[in-house]
């Protein structure tokens, strides 16, 4: 229960969102290989993009993406440093194989972390694809979403634990035990 | 500020969720079993916790409800939910604990990353093709909520109710629920 007055600082000042600084970062990268994606006008934000995704709500994350120093990328950057923080300061240290799976991983589907990460790549290519279409993730939509009683953040909890629950039931419950 | 804030929030948001273990994608895939409920129960009491802090705050006045983002009620938030649980199953990552994750020192949650831009490209790629179609038919008038929040923007089932009156009984049951789940079940 420590971390729950801390969740609660966070969602009281601004709800935030993680998935989408994927787009964003995805942005910055696809920027630095074309000239024309994002340019300059009057739009409300300024910017506007020849990609329509980045291009939706008047150029908000084309604006995003030509200025990183924003609060939902810085934000989602510093949790990356509170992760490492965290784990600076506590005993339990994450070595040996734990690194590249956890135990309910191997120990149905061995140690093999090419396979480990041959998977995880999937599922993080379906992680954010699925946010994308919702338009929101997990932090977004059910934790700031339920929070402030959103209908969307009741329906992505559904969408989401009703395959999640199954999959991870398949998946791990092993014919051994 | 803004700024300032983010950087500090952020580490926050991202210590506390490694100390829940929420980063730890064995208590994730563990929560998806039905066999280990403690990051349910945190998350729960969280959601509860914070909630009615957020509309006890709100009646009061002493947070502007301009802060509030109800976010639109779509086809596409069940599916794309659903596209998302099966991947949160395999890996045991969301976004935000795969980021705290990666940065906690795990191999995988980087590769999760690295699947995670490449899934949100194709996403940005493919969005022009699909922007019209029905997964983006709005349920109940779009950004839709319980209690009542912003009435300038939103839309809510009570609005003639104080919002603390529908959303308080809400986030005191959320925070029961963890009270009455037992903890672990025996694998």
């Amino acid at each position: 229960m420590l971390g729950v007055v801390f969740l609660a600082a966070v969602w009281l000042i601004k709800p935030i969102g993680v998935s989408t600084q994927f787009v964003i970062l995805d942005g910055i990268v696809w920027n630095l290989f074309s000239k024309d994606l994002i340019t300059k006008n009057d739009a409300p934000q300024d910017y506007s993009s020849s990609n329509v995704y980045l291009n939706k709500s008047g150029g908000k994350y084309a604006s995003n993406v030509k200025n990183p120093l924003n609060y939902g990328f810085l934000f989602v950057l510093s949790m990356f440093l509170g992760g490492y923080i965290s784990g600076r300061f506590s005993k339990k240290k994450i070595i040996g194989n734990d690194r590249f799976y956890p135990k309910v991983w191997s120990s149905r589907f061995g140690s093999s972390a090419l396979k480990r990460n041959f998977y995880v790549f999937f599922a993080g290519f379906a992680v954010l694809f699925g946010a994308r279409l919702a338009g929101g993730c997990t932090s977004g939509h059910m934790m700031s979403g339920m929070m402030q009683t959103s209908l969307s953040g009741y329906l992505f909890a559904a969408g989401a634990f009703a395959t999640a629950i199954p999959v991870a039931i398949l998946m791990f419950n092993s014919k051994k035990q | 500020m803004d700024i300032i804030l983010a950087i500090i929030l952020g580490l926050s948001f991202g210590i506390a969720l490694d100390k829940a273990q929420a980063s730890n994608p064995q208590k994730i895939i563990g929560m998806l079993r039905l066999k280990d409920f403690h990051l349910m129960k945190v998350i729960l009491f969280a959601i509860g916790f914070s909630s009615l802090l957020l509309f006890v705050f709100l009646s009061f006045n002493v947070i502007d409800a301009g802060h509030l983002n109800v976010k639109s009620s779509f086809i596409g938030v069940i599916i794309g939910g659903g596209i998302l649980g099966i991947g949160f199953a395999i890996s045991g990552y969301c976004p935000g604990t795969g980021v705290v994750a990666a940065g906690r020192g795990r191999k995988d949650a980087l590769v999760f990353i690295l699947g995670g831009l490449i899934g949100a490209f194709v996403y940005m790629l493919i969005f022009g093709f699909i922007k019209d179609s029905a997964l983006f038919n709005t349920i109940a008038g779009g950004a839709f909520s319980l209690a009542e929040t912003n009435p300038e923007k939103y839309l809510s089932l009570a609005g003639n109710l104080p919002a603390l009156v529908i959303a308080g009984p809400i986030a005191i049951v959320f925070m029961l629920i963890p009270f009455l789940l037992p903890d672990k079940k025996a694998v």
